[in-house]
């Protein structure tokens, strides 16, 4: 058998296994309890930030710490029109804001290199908080607001239709020239410019279809918040959970993000849960050890020992 | 007929002069080498060509048309290609995809991917890189990192091609190839402007030399000419007569 054979051989168990996830998720609700839905709301939320997140800055390089902003945008739109639109509509508004906020923020900040870029995106969800915070009491007399309520398989269903979406657009990109483009960029990014790559347009592009997917899911999180302010909205967790679950997972394969995603949102659950008062302690303890020891991510160290397990078995027979 | 023509060219670092009031004009089809001792600024003048730095004053103009002010990227498009004194390559890419890079964007051309592909290949072997292929880029030995600068260099489709030292630190058999190489790139009608150190190779190869000296040009003319110029011997040759062997 030649490669091509074996490898479209292998990608059609790869997509009946995709496929066959899919079928199982999407009637999920149908055949169990309302915890699993509510957990696994919790997971897509994660998986879809964490995705998003390592769309652009796993390949670039370009460490972002604006996902609380554009998680946060998503939410209050969702708060400001949720009432007023189908809720489609919301959905799709609170994306295109991030979208077109991505656009500005990245056109202003992506010659930024290494850790001022990081700094500045970080800068950004304090600054949109803090403003929020201010206009709300100024001006509306509030602090927070009510977002309309949805029950948990619509909530559940929305994400599971954003994170297909997602998924497809992620593969899309990663096999066309503009994922080459991308890598080539976080590799050595002058080389790039001098090769044909308008990289401050591709990285622009990115940041801000990678944002569109952080505001629809937080447009859809707002339901299940029932109750936002600027501090919720903009919590900087959003920023820093995706950059810790793509480290756990691994950046190099598109499953590493979402197994990590999935593993540490399930974690911090439990431990919320059973261990209320260390729960930060031992989460930390875990992201530590996993970036000792594990420098591709849980994916890369089981590829690493299967790989190992191959050779052995060769040698075997 | 100039294909490249600059007019005043300066740039500074600071205080200093990097290069300074340069005027140059390359023709078509011809080698042009550029020549001086370390920190001449001639690496900084295709960085001004290449427009990875802006010019502080002067005009550069590519085909008749006012290239100075311009993106790397359009640059690039337009058809000047370079490669770098110090490699830059894209290390965990294989070495196809390196090239590969350069023919979906230095291009406007609408050529089908199977096109692309193919293409790719014929340029890692008119190079000579068809055996390491797939292999990741920093696995190359420095020679052959070079040649894939050269490679993904044309792959973009270059009439201007800036060669910077692609001679530095290869040993002597792995010179010749190199002097072979450009041979073979002039051939296919590309015009080169080439940096080398390599004394040898610049008097073969090209037709015309440029002098740079502290940022400022102080010669120019046949290799015959430069060889015997006295300022240039007094700055240039003389320092490197024993540095070279
Ligand atoms: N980015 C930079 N910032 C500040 N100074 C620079 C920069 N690049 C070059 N220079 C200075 O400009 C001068 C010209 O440098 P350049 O690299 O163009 O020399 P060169 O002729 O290519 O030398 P070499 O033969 O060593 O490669 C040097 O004095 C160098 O130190
Ligand atoms: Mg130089």
């Amino acid at each position: 058998m030649d490669i091509t054979t074996l490898k479209s051989k292998k990608s059609l168990i790869w997509w009946t296994v995709i496929f066959t996830i899919f079928i199982l998720l999407i009637f999920l609700p149908f055949y169990t309890q309302g915890y699993a839905v509510v957990l696994l709301i919790s997971i897509l939320v994660y998986v879809i930030l964490t995705l998003s997140w390592v769309m652009f800055s796993g390949s670039t390089g370009y460490m972002s710490l604006a996902p609380a902003a554009f998680f946060g945008v998503g939410i209050y739109t969702s708060a400001l029109i949720g009432k007023v639109f189908p809720f489609p509509i919301t959905v799709l508004v609170g994306g295109m804001a991030s979208f077109i906020l991505a656009i500005l923020v990245g056109a202003l900040t992506l010659r930024l290199k290494g850790i001022y870029f990081a700094i500045f995106t970080f800068g950004l969800v304090m600054l949109i908080a803090y403003s929020l915070l201010f206009f709300e009491i100024q001006v509306t007399g509030t602090r927070g607001r009510f977002v309309i309520v949805m029950d948990y398989n619509t909530i559940y269903f929305y994400m599971l239709g954003i994170f297909m979406l997602l998924l497809l657009t992620t593969y899309l990109i990663k096999n066309s020239k503009y994922g080459l483009a991308l890598r080539s960029i976080g590799q050595e990014e002058d080389a790039a410019a001098h090769t044909g790559v308008n990289v401050v347009g591709v990285k622009v592009m990115t940041f801000a279809i990678s944002a569109f997917f952080m505001g629809a899911v937080g447009s859809v999180m707002a339901t299940k918040l029932t109750y936002i302010d600027p501090f919720i909205a903009f919590s900087t967790t959003y920023s820093f959970m995706p950059v810790a679950m793509a480290i756990f997972g691994g950046t190099g394969s598109l499953y590493g993000p979402i197994i990590g995603a999935a593993i540490l949102t399930y974690l911090e659950e439990i431990l919320i849960t059973k261990f209320a008062e260390v729960y930060m302690l031992i989460f930390g303890a875990i992201l530590v050890a996993a970036i000792l020891y594990l420098p591709d991510g849980l994916v890369g160290f089981i590829q690493k020992i299967w790989r190992r397990l191959m050779e052995r078995n060769h040698v075997d027979t | 007929m100039s294909i490249l023509e600059g007019k005043g060219v300066t740039k500074y670092f600071g205080g200093l002069a990097a290069v300074s009031n340069v005027d140059f004009s390359v023709e078509k089809g011809e080698a042009f080498g550029l020549i001086g001792p370390n920190g001449a600024g001639k690496t900084t003048l295709f960085n001004l060509i290449s427009a990875a730095y802006p010019v502080k004053s002067g005009i550069i103009r590519f085909k008749d048309k006012d290239i100075t002010g311009l993106k790397p990227y359009k640059i690039c498009r337009m058809g000047v290609a370079r490669t770098f004194q110090i490699v830059k390559i894209f290390p965990d890419l294989p070495v196809f995809s390196n090239v590969l890079l350069g023919l979906h964007f230095g291009h406007s051309s609408g050529m089908s991917s199977a096109e692309k592909a193919s293409l790719a290949l014929e340029y890692l072997d008119f190079v000579g890189l068809t055996q390491v292929k797939m292999a990741p880029a920093k696995d190359l030995t420095l020679a052959n990192q070079k040649r894939l600068e050269v490679a993904r260099a044309l792959a973009t489709g270059p009439e201007l091609l800036l060669l910077d030292e692609i001679m530095a630190g290869l040993n002597p058999t792995e010179v010749s190839q190199a002097m072979e190489l450009v041979n073979r790139i002039r051939e296919k009608g590309i015009t080169i402007i080439m940096i080398e150190h390599v004394m040898k190779a610049i008097m073969n190869i090209c037709q015309r030399i440029m002098v740079l000296h502290h940022g400022e040009k102080i010669a120019e003319g046949s290799p015959r000419e430069i060889a015997n110029s006295e300022k240039v011997i007094k700055v240039y040759l003389g320092e490197k007569a024993h540095a070279t062997c």
